[in-house]
This record gives C-alpha cells, structure tokens and sequence, in this order.
C-alpha cells in the first residue's frame, strides 16, 4: 500500500470548518509552550531537525537562528512574514486562520531562542479572516512572560512580502526593496538583528520544540525531511490547501485530492518564483525540494498549479508575465522596461497580434533580466519566463508562425 | 578574489556612459542598461572601470573587493 499522501502535523486538531483553534483547545492538544528549553538548546533541536524554511528559498531555519542569536545580545527582532503576496498561494493565510497559536508559539519560541524582544506579526492586509484570527489569537494569550507581540498588516503586493521591502515598510513605511539594504540578520528592525521567518516554519518550529528532531525527521520519504503545505489549483477535485509529507509523488498528491476533473499537461510549481513542469514521466517523481532542484525544478512556496490541456500555455504565461510586469516595485531600468517590453510581447504572441522578432526578442531577454534588480523579483520572473519558453517551445513556436493557437476556444484562455 | 564592480540599479538612470569607457566588460541592454561580464574585471582594466565609477552621473557604480563568499538571506 501506497503511504498516506496527506500527512496531519501543522493542520492537526479540530475540522476546519470550525475556523481557528482557541487557545484552550490548542495548549489541551498541544502542551504548555515550552519557553525554558528554547533558551536552551532549541536552536540546536531546530539545526537538528533539517527544517527547511518555507518561504520559498528553502534556506536551513536553524542556520538562520544561530546566525541571529550570535548577534542578539538579547536585543534581537522576530518577524513573522505572512505577506503571502504569492497571487495563488493560500497555504500561509491558511495557515495563520486555522492555526493562529501555532504560529505565534513558533514567534514566541523563536525570539526566546535568538534573544529578542520585539516580535512582530506581519500579515497580508488582504487576507482579513487571517489578520481577524491573528488579532483574537493574540488577545487570546496570557499576559505577562513573553515579549509583546504586534500584528502589522502588509500592504497589498508581490514585493511586499520581499525581506528589505518589509523592513524598509515596518521602519519607513516604504514597501519598496532597498538598493543597498543591510542584511536584516544583522541590522533589520531598529538597528537590530531581526529573525525574518516565515509562518509556516515558525508553526514546525513550534512542534519541533514539544516533539523533538526525531520525531521531525520521522516524516519525509526522499531527502528532505518533515512536511509541507502545499496549495494544488486546476483541474483537481479537491483544489485548496494540504499539508503532505515532502517526498509525496504528484500522483498520489491528486489521488488525496480526489483526482484530476480534467486532463493536464503541465503544472507549475513553486509559484510564480518557480517554474513550468510538463507532466508527462512526472507523476512519480518526488515532491521534495532537493530532488526537484536537482531537476531544475523548484519547491518554492509549495504552489502546485496544474493547467488543463485544453488551456493555452502560451496565454497562461504571458498573464503570469503581466502580473509579475505589474509588480515591478518600479525602481530599477532592467526590471521596468525588461519585464514591461517582455509582457507586452508576450501577449502580442498569445493573441496572435505579433510581429517578426517578438519570440526572439523574448527569449533573448529572458537570459537578460536576471541579477539585474535590485530584489530577486527580475530573477524569479526570468525563472519562470525561461520554464514557460521551455515547456510550452511548440505552442510558442506554432503561434508565432501561425498568428494562432492549437486551443482556438474561449477555455484556452480561462487561466 | 579580485575587484568587481557593483551598481546600484535603483540608481541608475542608463546613461550608458560606463558601457562606453568600459565595452570589454559592460554592455548596454535594450533600454541602454548596463550588463556587466561575469567575473572579477581583468587588471589591466581596473584603471578604466575606476574612470566609469568617477563619470557615473547618478553615481549608481563602485569598484569593489569581491567577498570570498555570498549569503542568503532567506
Ligand atoms: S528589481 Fe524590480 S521589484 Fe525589485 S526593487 Fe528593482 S524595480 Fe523594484
Ligand atoms: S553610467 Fe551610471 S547611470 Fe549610466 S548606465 Fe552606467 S551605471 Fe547606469
């Protein structure tokens, strides 16, 4: 028998439907926090555990505390990043709404392990039913002990959630990446070394803490051990938010979710700082971030987006394109006229309206924009045009020397 | 190891005035950008890369030591 795909760690305890865990309910399954251990060897537990952090760059969490608490003094800052500006991605709104304590615990214990005393909880504006469960949460927990705990709402955005962006709005209320930013684990908030986490590593933390390493690595069936939520979109039965143990394969990923509505050829993972996959010889293959990168692949933020087959890769690009042209925290020449002039091309080729050059001139800037923001945002968005131009070469290269597309309905472009 | 030069991209404004005292290791992209060669520049450019730093307008350049290793900080 195939092992269960869904795995129920971080998305334990009560049905769904009854909204956020309480506190009462959430210290009756899981235990009193255990605040005296993580001043005392957690971040050993943590560098232990293998936990991988899951805002997307997939960077070793425990490396990033020690780094931290070295410089501490005591004085550090926790920033618990659930901006989740990621378009589709709800696995962190998700998250922060079913499970607001176990965020918070994660914030708790890791500013008590890297010595800081400011911890802030910076939530997406835009996902109210997480900033709502947030703010009960907090009024929810016993005075007294911890540090204070603020809850700032992101603004709305791509760039947001981007570390020098979030400090650069927490201290100036500017969302726009630094040119020259200092690295936050040595001066963020303040002057001060500042944890910048996210929510979801924070939560495993918090059950790293209680449970141990062991108990961590016990999960994970390739390299990389532990869980992940993921959040699977297209033509799946059960579309929405899972938590699998990493090494799931991309079949029995859509076997939990009830199976595919519909066929499909390809999928995007990881996001928008991701990358197109076709799905042909996939289905097998480890969801696991190591495994996939060694594919070329990426784990990002755990998106899982399958495109029907009857939709135009084509069209479904050049919109990922625009989003991403429309982000552009308009600072820097490569990322303003790269991304602006690559979506407009784009679309000329997804609608037929191209003229000579436009495939070539696309593909030529691909290899062009990355390194060349000051943020990572040119650099995922030329990741994925490059995966598109990759998966989808013969729709690309059909409408370029046909003015159409082998999907001529309206349901080519309902994505 | 070696110098290398950095830019600061919300800066700068694409004169283009490096990528001309400077073809050997920057070109212009297509809205008169520069991208810069991979790699540390050769010695007997430095003295041209320092020029570019000095005729930058918007004083976007700087000529660094490279650091032996980059960190993430994600
Ligand atoms: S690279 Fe783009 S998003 Fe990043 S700071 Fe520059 S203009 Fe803004
Ligand atoms: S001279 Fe300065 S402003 Fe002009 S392109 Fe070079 S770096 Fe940019």
């Amino acid at each position: 028998m195939a092992p269960a795909a869904t795995a129920d760690r971080l998305l334990a305890g009560p049905q769904f439907s009854a909204g956020a865990e309480s506190f009462a309910e959430h210290r009756a399954r899981l235990g009193p926090l255990p605040i005296a251990d993580a001043r005392n060897g957690l971040i050993d537990t943590i560098e232990r555990s293998g936990l991988l952090g899951r805002g997307g760059a997939g960077f070793p969490v425990g490396r990033k505390w020690r780094s931290v608490g070295a410089r501490s003094g005591g004085r550090a800052a926790v920033v618990a990043n659930g901006a989740e500006g990621e378009p589709r991605s709800a696995k962190d709104r998700s998250l922060m709404t079913l499970r607001p304590h176990l965020v918070i615990d994660g914030a708790i214990l890791a500013a008590a392990a890297v010595g800081a005393d400011d911890v802030v909880l910076y939530v997406g504006m835009e996902h109210r039913a997480a900033v709502d469960a947030l703010v009960r949460a907090v009024a929810e927990r016993p005075l007294g002990g911890g540090p204070p705990l603020r809850i700032v709402e992101a603004p709305m955005g791509y760039i947001a959630g981007e570390s020098s962006a979030m400090v650069h709005y927490l201290e100036a209320r500017d969302a726009r990446p630094m040119a020259v930013p200092p690295r936050p684990h040595e001066r963020g908030l303040g002057g001060r070394p500042t944890l910048i986490q996210n929510v979801e590593s924070l939560a495993a933390a918090a059950l790293i803490a209680r449970h141990g390493d062991e108990w961590f690595r016990a999960t994970g069936r390739d390299l990389t051990p532990g869980t992940a939520l993921v959040t699977v979109t297209g033509p799946v039965a059960g579309t929405g938010v899972r938590e699998i143990e990493y090494g799931t394969t991309l079949r029995e990923l859509v076997d939990a979710a009830g199976g595919l509505t519909a066929a499909t050829d390809a999928v995007l993972l990881g996001g928008y700082f991701g990358g197109w996959a076709a799905t042909e010889g996939r289905w097998d293959e480890p969801l696991d971030p190591a495994s996939l990168s060694s594919r070329g692949l990426g784990f990002g933020c755990g998106m899982v987006a399958f495109l029907p087959a009857d939709a135009c890769g084509v069209w479904a690009t050049s919109r990922i394109m625009e989003y991403m042209a429309g982000e552009s925290a308009r600072q820097c020449g490569p990322c303003i006229f790269g991304l602006g002039a690559i979506s407009g091309a784009l679309r000329r080729l997804a609608t037929g309206a191209h003229h000579d050059g436009d495939l070539a001139d696309v593909t030529r800037w691909a290899g062009q924009i990355a390194g060349r923001g000051a943020c990572h945002h040119p650099d995922g968005a030329a990741g994925l045009l490059q995966s598109g131009l990759r998966v989808f070469a013969d729709e690309f290269a059909l409408h370029e020397r046909t003015h159409g597309c082998s999907r001529p309905t309206a349901a080519a472009r309902r994505v | 190891m070696g110098d290398v030069l950095r830019i600061d991209r919300i800066r700068c404004d694409g004169y283009g005035m490096c990528a001309e005292l400077l073809p050997e290791h920057i070109a212009l992209d297509d809205w008169g950008y520069p991208i810069f060669r991979s790699g540390p520049i050769p010695h007997r450019l430095v003295p041209l890369a320092r020029r570019a730093v000095e005729v930058c307008p918007v004083l976007a350049l700087s000529l660094v030591r490279e650091r032996a290793h980059p960190s993430s900080d994600h």
